[in-house]
């Protein structure tokens, strides 16, 4: 069991050790500075003549905003159309159908917001063709708009008082040409090396060694798994994602994956102390999210090595742990590790059946997207740990008597006002709709709907709850992990997971881009003895404070109905 | 407005180029370089596949190693885990069925032996290995029905042990399909 455990902690050191270098990196692209990749220098001029881009044009947040909005609402339609008629479409060797209206809807909203809940199998489901240029090229470019909304509140943060927050379509091109592509070739070139196939061959049929017939699907995956992970985005290439052994091969690969993951999220937060100058504050957030990881991880890890107490009640022997829905090869620590970070940042694959978890570790995987700032999705995991800060910085202000202020500007009623709005939307449409779909379960589990009511759920009771509870978290932390056992391809369940994904994206990145589009307009204050350091130590938990005391009172509730009543039920 | 959506097209396609078509072809051009040529490494018998080396395969032969139970009955083309919750009392049933089941096909065998990978759905469904437990569990049944000494059958399986990452990172591991192949050569 040693051996799990400092795999678990060598893939965490690696990635700290290989993201604050990066992170470096990421601050001198966009700052413009000299670096290794400015090869592609004339590529991307090439790109702007191309497109009619002006790369000198500055934008201010609003007109920011909407360059970001008009794209994406694009690739919304693109992606939707291309889905319902994939079976017309080319590469498709499997001949697999095209999707239903209410699906396509589904996947399209979900890919374009970084989310990839997958509602459909990757192996039936959707054709090489849609594999890859809606899923892959998706996958890249949502990413990217995370990172480019990120660096737009670097811009107003890092200059005294400025309108300028960046070009959008400067930074949105050079995040996928200086930071995702590149990487992504690498993190590729070792899956295919270890396993991942990269051809366009369609199934495979063969007789196996006992003599049954079997067909074994495959497929270009390598390259969609590297970009799935670096963009923490999230969605499988085959239906059981990197549990699949093509999607993820061996321990090698499930270390990789895990550590490119979470890569570019904590990069993200050192790369913000070198594009404003300010380290410590880096430090602190760094310090504060690592803090919100462990509280979370921890638990999982010992509930999954010790395995399930009901399995225990029967008899076997549980040496190695929980290991219903895991992998042999990857075992439970990695299993639990792997559950936590692709929870807390959102990126939504997974190499267990979350379903099939632990309730504590069940409740561990909720809590970490309910939080969804501790590191966060690509770019805006920050974003979101901005709407906590700004509370804080807000409470604070009160608690000591002083108009708040942040890096230099004064907080005041329309930021606020704006945080509290974002910052409740997501409890708002979290219990809302798990409300609804618990009163259509429980009230009318017979309406005569192609899937009904009364047959969504996989598991009786609590859990029940759960995999509904799951499966809206999932959606407004648009992280596309499932407890899968829930039959979600219909009509309820497309359609409202579909309106939570697309307000519970883009209504955090406009909030917190407005706020700093704001406060960077305003005269700039310099600090004094007087003014509330953030980044101290004492503010750093001040947010944890903020975090850990909204969450507990927005979803206490709901967890006790769920994961913590099953575990008192089992324990 | 009109000069976004027009520079949104464009640089679309750009993008559309470069993600989904350069990319991933690259890949698959330095995928031609691996070892299974990229279309996935295959195991073959007598110059005849069998099967893929990482994808697990059902066997329920008693002369064969078991793999672990499967949600999906190794359909490569299917995957998926059972998504059984651990409270779900269907779901403990049917371990307790499996369990039933394996102690009838391997007399000799006490309950408390068992480990619990042999009677839990792997995530995938496509599982291709068991724990060195899991394996030597099943030494005494297949020997029986092989009628071939219990120590030879031992010493295959421990040669056929995986070793951690580097040694020291992650789980002990053992290839069904490839053990399966080297028991077939036992004589």
């Amino acid at each position: 069991m040693n051996s799990e455990i400092l795999g678990v902690v060598i893939t965490f050191l690696v990635t700290v050790l290989l993201a604050y270098p990066l992170g470096k990196y990421i601050a001198k692209v966009f700052k413009g500075e000299r670096t290794l990749t400015d090869f592609m220098n004339p590529v991307e001029k090439f790109f702007f003549r191309v497109c009619g881009i002006n790369p000198h044009e500055t934008m201010n947040w609003k007109q920011f905003l909407k360059a970001m909005l008009t794209i994406n609402m694009l690739w919304l339609v693109y992606a939707f159309f291309l889905l319902i008629f994939q079976h017309k479409l080319p590469l498709n060797p499997d001949g697999n159908p095209g999707q239903t209206p209410d699906l396509a809807f589904n996947t399209a909203i979900s890919f374009l917001v970084n989310c990839n809940l997958q509602h459909y199998s990757g192996e039936s489901g959707l054709t090489y063709f849609t594999q890859l240029f809606v899923i892959t090229f998706l996958q890249f470019v949502s990413a990217a708009t995370g990172i480019a909304a990120l660096v737009a509140v670097f811009n107003g943060l890092k200059e005294k008082t400025t309108q300028n927050l960046g070009n959008f379509w400067v930074i949105f091109t050079k995040s996928i040409t200086r930071v995702l592509l590149p990487l992504c070739i690498i993190a590729a070139i070792f899956l295919a090396f270890n396993g991942s196939p990269t051809s366009y061959d369609g199934k495979d049929n063969l007789v196996t060694l006992q003599g049954d017939s079997v067909q074994v699907s495959r497929g270009p995956a390598a390259g969609m798994i590297a970009i799935k992970h670096l963009g923490t985005n999230g969605g499988g290439w085959f239906g059981a994602n990197s549990a699949h052994p093509l999607e993820n091969p061996n321990y090698f690969t499930n270390m990789l994956e895990m550590v490119i993951q979470v890569l570019i999220p904590i990069a993200l937060i050192f790369a913000l102390g070198f594009y404003i100058n300010r380290r410590k504050l880096s430090k602190v957030i760094f310090g504060v999210m690592t803090i919100g990881l462990l509280c979370l991880l921890i638990p999982t890890i010992i509930s999954e090595i010790n395995g399930s107490p009901a399995i225990e009640k029967l008899g076997v022997l549980q040496s190695t742990g929980a290991m219903e829905g895991k992998e042999v090869r990857f075992g439970p620590a990695a299993s639990g590790y792997w559950s936590i970070v692709t929870t807390i940042i959102s990126t939504g694959s997974v190499n267990s059946m979350h379903d099939s978890s632990m309730p504590m570790s069940g409740m561990m995987q909720l809590l970490g997207m309910m939080i969804n700032a501790f590191y966060g999705g690509c770019g805006v995991g920050i974003l979101n740990y901005l709407i906590y800060l700004i509370i804080a910085v807000f409470i604070a202000g009160l608690m000591v008597g002083r108009t708040p202020e942040f890096m230099g500007h004064k907080v005041e009623a329309r930021e606020v006002k704006i945080a509290a709005l974002v910052m409740l939307l997501s409890a708002f449409l979290v219990k809302t709709f798990t409300a609804l779909a618990a009163y259509m379960v429980a009230h009318h589990p017979d309406i005569a709907w192609q899937v009904k009511p009364g047959a969504w759920l996989n598991n009786p009771s609590y859990h029940g709850f759960s995999e509904m509870l799951y499966e809206f978290t999932s959606s407004n932390a648009n992280n596309g992990s499932g407890f899968e056992g829930l039959g979600d391809n219909n009509i309820f369940w497309n359609v409202t997971t579909g309106i939570v994904l697309i307000l519970a994206r883009f209504l955090p990145i406009i909030g917190p881009v407005a706020i700093i589009g704001l406060l960077a307009k305003k005269k700039f204050v310099p600090e004094s003895p007087g003014t509330l350091r953030t980044d101290s130590w004492t503010f750093g938990m001040m947010t944890f404070a903020v975090i850990v005391v909204f969450n507990a009172l927005s979803f206490f509730p709901a967890l006790a109905l769920g994961p913590l009543a099953e575990y008192f039920s089992m324990y | 407005m009109k000069k976004n959506l027009l520079i949104s097209l464009k640089l679309t396609l750009v993008m559309i180029v470069l993600c989904a078509v350069l990319y991933p072809l690259l890949i698959a051009g330095i995928g031609k370089a691996t070892p299974g040529g990229g279309k996935g490494e295959t195991v073959s018998v007598n110059g005849k596949i069998v099967g893929y080396e990482k994808i697990g395969q059902k066997f329920t032969d008693d002369k064969y190693f078991w793999g672990r139970p499967s949600a999906v009955d190794y359909n490569a083309a299917g995957s998926a885990g059972s998504n059984k919750g651990p409270s779900n009392p269907d779901y403990l049933q049917t371990v307790k069925d499996r369990i039933d089941s394996f102690l009838v096909h391997n007399p000799g065998i006490k309950k408390e032996e068992i480990p619990a990978e042999m009677v839990t759905a792997s995530g995938s469904g496509l599982d291709p290995d068991i724990s060195p437990a899991g394996a030597y569990i099943q030494v005494k049944r297949i020997a029986a029905v092989r009628n071939l000494p219990e120590e030879k059958i031992k010493a295959l399986v421990e040669g056929h042990i995986q070793k951690p990452l580097a040694g020291i990172l992650g789980p002990l591991k053992v290839n069904v399909l490839k053990l399966n192949i080297a028991l077939d050569t036992q004589k």
